[in-house]
């Protein structure tokens, strides 16, 4: 039995792989476009989450991106750049503007580091609105490109989408690697047990900081993958409202278990298009299901597969929960 | 030196009307533990129901305000019954939740009026004050200001006087306390977000004939509350007020001096400062964990 469920879930998983790698080419432009922000936000919600592992929600991780992003679009412009040197470059940037925001930041807890980290973000957001040199003010900056490699263009959406698609892979296998690694379990245990964890000698504070330096990096290379398919950046692209999103995105998936953030990510993108009909309407479509979800599935949707499981009697699933 | 005076006295009475929201951000956070995201959307409701029945209808101003403070209180008191109660045990729940309605209340501003340019509602009360012959008080903004410090002396009686002020403020301090005293959370929280959108309402009112009207005012509606909030001390009334009225006169000055923009980052990072230096607020009590 056992052996068979492990067969199952490699040919899953070959069978996902092989989809995600095929999938482009069965699109139009459009949704191609839709699957490379996909792909982006996938990682953004991937690197909020090792942010929010302490339990401490921050309302910074736009702005992080955008911090990524605009790194990469001044080093491309003005020293010519190449995607290859600007994504870490801006991981590197928004993990060092991280760090040095810890020090303030991570003396707040809770209720204040949420408004904390909000204030925090919309200053630097509206100090890229103020200054037109370098940042353009509030019309940003345009004319970023994607790198040309050979006779492959990445301007195009399928090339572009691999690129992605790879990058992003390999980030999510490190952020997954730390998560499982004794800084991830530390990070578990802080949000469990603060004070227990403190009193075994865990600084809570330097991991705080750490989760959120390096959720910090790999949403701001998120930031750079964006920037440099959409070739225009505008501080208003990184504001509450896309803030707001991503935490729509974590908690309708769930935010308990790494694949849930990622199934509400992708979820929500297609239903979110799939409404696209609505119009001026469509946010309140969202809010109300926003709504409904917290009411009436608080762990997310990533909770359906182990309720089904449980109704139907089968296997006990471990769920993350604190312990009793 | 007229320019210092004239900004001080359009600051203190901007700050009334600061004061107005961000009291009743400060009352539903106390009461009910639940960060009131959607508190500036209420605030631009109030503002749209004046456009809608004043500046397009023709009802008098006076019963028009009283309108917009029984639909947002209506508004709230939905809000409460349907989203917060439930989810009572989880703040983060009741923020999301709260988002969810910002979503919707701007939808329904837009489909009531359209996607267009900003509202202009025409100023009811014309004409000016003029003070020492340089100092000029719109009548409008004269009559904002009484009835935001009517308002708020209101509460304040209401909050001391009354024996369900009392129990209002005893379920912010305790919540399970107060219901071993007897006190009946689920009744305290509906006046809590009852009086916290009426507050919300009447701010909207009082605004709309001073202040373009869209369906996205309430972004910077909330950012001010926030602010405001944090340097009064989370929890305390009287700090919002008086962080109110200081933030005002403050943001009034930036304002003139170095433009919207750079006030609201100064205005941001005082808060930071706050937070970092005293977090408690100006007026907080220190509060264990």
């Amino acid at each position: 039995m056992k052996t068979i469920i492990k067969l199952l879930k490699i040919a899953a998983a070959i069978f996902f792989i092989a989809g995600l790698i095929i999938l482009p080419h069965y699109l139009k432009f459009h949704h191609q476009d839709l699957l490379i922000f996909l792909t982006v936000n996938v990682l953004v919600v991937a690197s909020y989450r090792i942010v929010t592992l302490t339990g401490e929600w921050s309302l910074i991780h736009a702005v992080m991106m955008g911090v990524g992003a605009y790194t990469a679009a001044l080093l491309f412009k003005h020293y010519d750049l190449g995607m290859w040197f600007t994504l870490p470059l801006a991981g590197g940037m928004a993990g060092l503007t991280a760090a040095l925001l810890s020090f303030p930041l991570f003396r707040m807890t809770q209720f204040y580091f949420l408004i904390g980290s909000f204030a925090a973000g919309e200053a630097i957001r509206l100090i890229w609105m103020q200054f037109i040199i370098p940042f353009g003010g509030s019309g940003g900056i345009s004319g970023i490109e994607a790198p040309m490699v050979g006779s492959i263009d990445f301007m195009n959406p399928i090339p572009y989408y691999y690129l992605a698609l790879g990058v992003v892979s390999v980030c999510f296998f490190i952020l997954y690697r730390i998560e499982k690694s004794r800084i991830g379990m530390t990070l578990h245990a802080i949000h469990w047990k603060a004070p227990l964890a403190q009193s075994v000698g865990i600084d809570t504070w330097r991991y705080r900081a750490l989760a959120f330096v390096i959720g910090s990096f790999f949403v701001g290379i998120a930031g750079a993958l964006k920037v440099h398919y959409l070739g225009t950046i505008t501080p208003n692209q990184f504001g509450i409202g896309f803030m707001v999103f991503i935490l729509i995105w974590v908690i309708v998936g769930g935010y308990n278990k790494i694949y849930g953030p990622i199934l509400g990510v992708a979820l929500l993108t297609i239903f979110d298009e799939s409404i696209r009909g609505f119009g001026e309407i469509r946010p309140a479509i969202y809010g109300g299901v926003l709504i409904l979800s917290i009411l009436f599935l608080p762990l997310g949707l990533e909770s359906i597969p182990a309720k089904f499981f449980s109704w139907c009697g089968i296997g006990g699933s471990s769920s993350d929960g604190p312990p009793p | 030196m007229e320019l210092i005076f004239q900004s001080t006295i359009n600051g203190l009475i901007q700050g009334g009307f600061f004061a107005l929201f961000a009291v009743g951000l400060v009352l539903i956070f106390g009461v009910m533990g639940v960060v009131n995201f959607a508190h500036g959307e209420l605030v631009m409701v109030g503002a749209y129901t004046v456009w809608l029945l004043h500046a397009q209808k023709g009802v008098p101003f006076i019963l028009v305000i009283l309108i917009a403070i029984i639909v947002v209180t209506l508004i709230g008191l939905l809000m409460e019954r349907l989203l917060f109660r439930p989810t009572r045990d989880d703040p983060l729940a009741g923020l999301i939740c709260s988002i969810g309605i910002l979503f919707i209340l701007v939808v329904i501003a837009t489909l009531v009026g359209g996607d267009g340019p900003s509202k202009q509602v025409p100023p009811p009360y014309q004409g000016t004050l003029i003070l020492f012959d340089s100092l000029r008080i719109p009548y409008q903004r004269l009559f904002g200001f009484f009835v935001s410090a009517a308002g708020l002396g209101t509460l304040w009686y209401f909050l001391t006087r009354t024996k369900l002020g009392w129990a209002l403020r005893a379920v912010a301090m305790d919540r399970e306390a107060s219901a071993l005293q007897g006190i009946n959370i689920n009744r305290i929280s509906m006046i809590a977000i009852g009086v916290g959108g009426a507050l919300a309402g009447l701010a909207g009112a009082l605004m709309a004939p001073l202040t373009n009207i869209n369906p996205h005012m309430g972004h910077n509606v909330i950012i001010t509350a926030f602010i405001v909030t944090i340097v009064g001390g989370v929890g305390s009334l009287s700090g919002a007020v008086i962080a109110a009225v200081i933030y005002a006169v403050f943001h009034t000055f930036m304002t003139v001096y170095f433009g919207g923009v750079v006030a609201t980052i100064c205005g941001l990072l005082l808060m930071v400062v706050v937070l970092i230096v005293k977090p408690t607020g100006i007026m907080g009590v220190r509060v264990s964990e």
